[in-house]
């Protein structure tokens, strides 16, 4: 270990300090929806590879049809997806993860 | 000069440089901390190529580039949920991990948990699903010879095998996860280097017009009866003969490409190669931006593949397409640049797709026998009690071990689609690694029976299924289809899928739920500590100084 033998209480102190529970909703609140939200995309987008070929294939540009543009959007919205997580852990989660961690590093020295 | 020759002599550069590069991490490779995780010393950026360079595999890049010029639009599937499959590991996985663990994926498991019983169970999981992958690039590598070296015969595709094997062991055992990932960063930058290379040429060929470049795709390798048919789902996967049962293959494979990034080890041993969790995240951010850059060239490649060389001329290549990418380089450097021109791409674009190979082998090699020295061999045989130097003389054995056993399966299993068989080794993920790992990420309640529950019953679910589906035995083809099975002239399959994810992953759930509810096992201030732990970075470990 390159750090100190911790003491357990510490933990259990700030486990259920309010600081710490709003830092723990604002992590789930954020990436769970997400997650779900990501995964019914993704999925609706094989569901429809496999019982919707006929709209798949409905061109659009040329020989440019649905199911192009569509795994294209999957693209875009994972790029997107990631970068509006980075944007909200800046913002929203690493402000109170790095005050508690010195907060618990103090008592713990 | 042929392109055999200068294929050769670019390859042995890149042999060469990597050789340096071993050699100097071997150097500055001294602690457990630098053998398995580079020292922690490395930037995001840094890692995030790396990490593109780990995922960018031979399935990427020669398997997923032959299924779109064979079977049209159904390879882009396997794009889709390779790059949507990292939104899990950024948003659930890569920080908390980081934050919570030393080495291995099992570190976080076995955090809160009875150690031995979960390492052992971690440690079988990551061994079994690196072989799987293993395999795959093995083939790759397998299937390349014959094109670029112009070794046609077995043994000398065997001695190829053999070859790269060997180098491989050389970069791990020596170079340890500093090599290891230097080697990956000049092969990614390598590959997108040469994959974007290609991609313009057979753009510009179609004068920058998507379009056309797909009709031509469609006309000259779609289906005789019905061109239109390459542009749409269907023509392989989940195909109208298959019924029912093909189509829930699809969502199966479907699944397990999603759910197989945020449980593969070498990819999750990345995630400690950084100083904090912010740099964790940061390395993730530019892998999905590089690898998704790659899948946009690979659509290009593998459709280009389709319109200029033609289904025909693939299929003679290898019959499950893996050597469409290279191909292509060399008709569109001939079609551009005369014949000198098609030689130099041809033997660019192989000796990229051999570092790939390469490159690859090396991480899971790595990732393998990290979790060997470090779970089975330190804390299970020995219980905590060997010493950091015995941990990395073990964890070097075992890298030779494995890297002996991958280049022997992979001389068995030639002529399978390596997107194919990366795909099963995701399913085997999915379902072995990734319960765990979420449940001891986030459920309170998870205790030591939940997680060896989880481990063994999605992985054992998983290999049950591959071993009992028609990819290992099938009834014969009709006469003058390829035989797709890996063993011929028996037929012991049951299970109607090829991927067992869309099974196996829920099962792999269920496992942990069950194992965890029927135990009374619980350890609230372990859970206090990994919670805080893993959202704060409180106590983790930090860069080794030098």
């Amino acid at each position: 270990m390159t750090t100190k033998e911790h003491d357990a209480s510490v933990y259990e102190q700030m486990q259920t300090s309010s600081e710490f529970q709003e830092l723990k909703r604002r992590f789930r609140r954020w990436t769970f929806p997400m997650t779900v939200a990501f995964l019914v995309w993704y999925l609706l987008y094989v569901v429809l590879s496999g019982w919707a070929r006929g709209f798949m294939g409905i061109k659009l540009l040329g020989e440019i049809n649905v199911g192009l543009i569509l795994g294209l959007l999957q693209f875009v919205s994972t790029f997107l997806i990631a970068w509006a997580y980075a944007r909200h852990a800046e913002r929203k989660l690493d402000p109170i993860a790095d005050k508690l961690r010195h907060e618990v590093e103090e008592k713990t020295q | 000069m042929s392109s055999t020759t200068l294929g050769m002599i670019l390859f042995l550069t890149f042999v060469a440089a990597t050789l340096a590069i071993t050699i100097w991490a071997s150097r500055q490779t001294k602690t457990a901390a630098d053998y398995y995780a580079g020292g922690r010393s490395f930037s995001g950026v840094q890692n995030g190529l790396a990490i593109g360079g780990d995922y960018m595999s031979a399935a990427s890049f020669l398997g997923i580039a032959g299924i779109i010029a064979l079977s049209g639009y159904d390879g882009f599937l396997y794009s889709i949920g390779f790059l949507v499959a990292w939104l899990v590991a950024l948003l659930l996985v890569a920080e908390l991990m980081r934050n919570s663990g030393k080495f291995t994926m099992a570190d976080v498991l076995a955090f809160r948990m009875s150690p031995r019983p979960v390492r052992t169970a971690a440690g079988v999981s990551t061994i079994v699903v690196s072989i799987f992958y293993l395999l795959a690039q093995m083939v790759g590598a397998g299937a390349l010879v014959g094109l670029l070296l112009g070794v046609t015969s077995e043994a000398g595709k065997m001695w190829t095998i053999i070859g790269v094997g060997a180098l491989m062991i050389i970069y791990v055992v020596f170079g340890g996860m500093k090599g290891t990932t230097w080697v990956q960063i000049v092969k990614a930058v390598l590959l997108m280097g040469g994959a974007a290379l290609v991609t313009v040429l057979v753009l510009g060929k179609f004068g920058f017009n998507l379009s056309s470049l797909l009709g031509q795709a469609a006309a000259t390798s779609g289906p005789k009866a019905n061109p239109g048919n390459f542009l749409i789902p269907g023509l392989k996967y989940g195909t109208e003969a298959q019924g029912l049962a093909g189509k829930i293959d699809l969502i199966s494979l479907g699944l397990a490409l999603v759910l197989g990034t945020a449980g593969l080890p070498h990819i999750l041993i990345r995630f400690y190669t950084v100083p904090t969790a912010k740099d964790a995240r940061k390395s993730v951010l530019w892998g999905i931006g590089i690898i998704g850059v790659f899948y946009l060239l690979t659509l290009v490649l593998g459709f280009g593949a389709a319109a200029l060389v033609g289904k025909e001329a693939i299929v003679k290549g290898d019959k499950a397409g893996n050597t469409a990418a290279p191909l292509l380089a060399q008709k569109v450097g001939e079609e551009i640049f005369g014949s000198v021109g098609g030689t130099i791409l041809l033997a660019l674009i192989g000796a990229v797709a051999f570092a790939t190979i390469l490159a690859v082998v090396a991480g899971l090699t790595l990732a393998s026998s990290s979790s060997f020295a470090h779970d089975l061999y330190a804390h299970v045989f020995r219980r905590g009690q060997a010493t950091e130097r015995q941990e990395v003389v073990v964890a070097r054995v075992s890298a030779l071990v494995i890297g002996a056993v991958a280049i022997g399966l992979g001389i068995l299993a030639q002529g399978q689609n390596v997107a194919f068989l990366v795909a099963l080794a995701f399913a085997v993920a999915a379902s072995g690694n990734l319960p765990a790992i979420l449940y001891s990420l986030f459920w309170k309640r998870f205790n030591t029976a939940g997680a060896v529950a989880a481990i063994y019953g999605g992985l054992g679910s998983a290999l049950l299924l591959v071993i009992f589906s028609p990819v290992v035995s099938a009834p014969a083809p009709p006469a003058g289809t390829p035989v797709t099975a890996l063993i011929h002239g028996v037929d012991f399959h049951w299970f109607p899928l090829s991927n067992p994810g869309i099974v196996s992953i829920p099962l792999g759930f269920l496992c942990g739920w069950l194992g965890t509810v029927l135990s009374k096992e619980y350890n609230a201030a372990k859970y206090a500590e990994i919670e805080v732990r893993s959202l704060t970075g409180v106590g983790a470990e930090k860069a080794t100084e030098h």
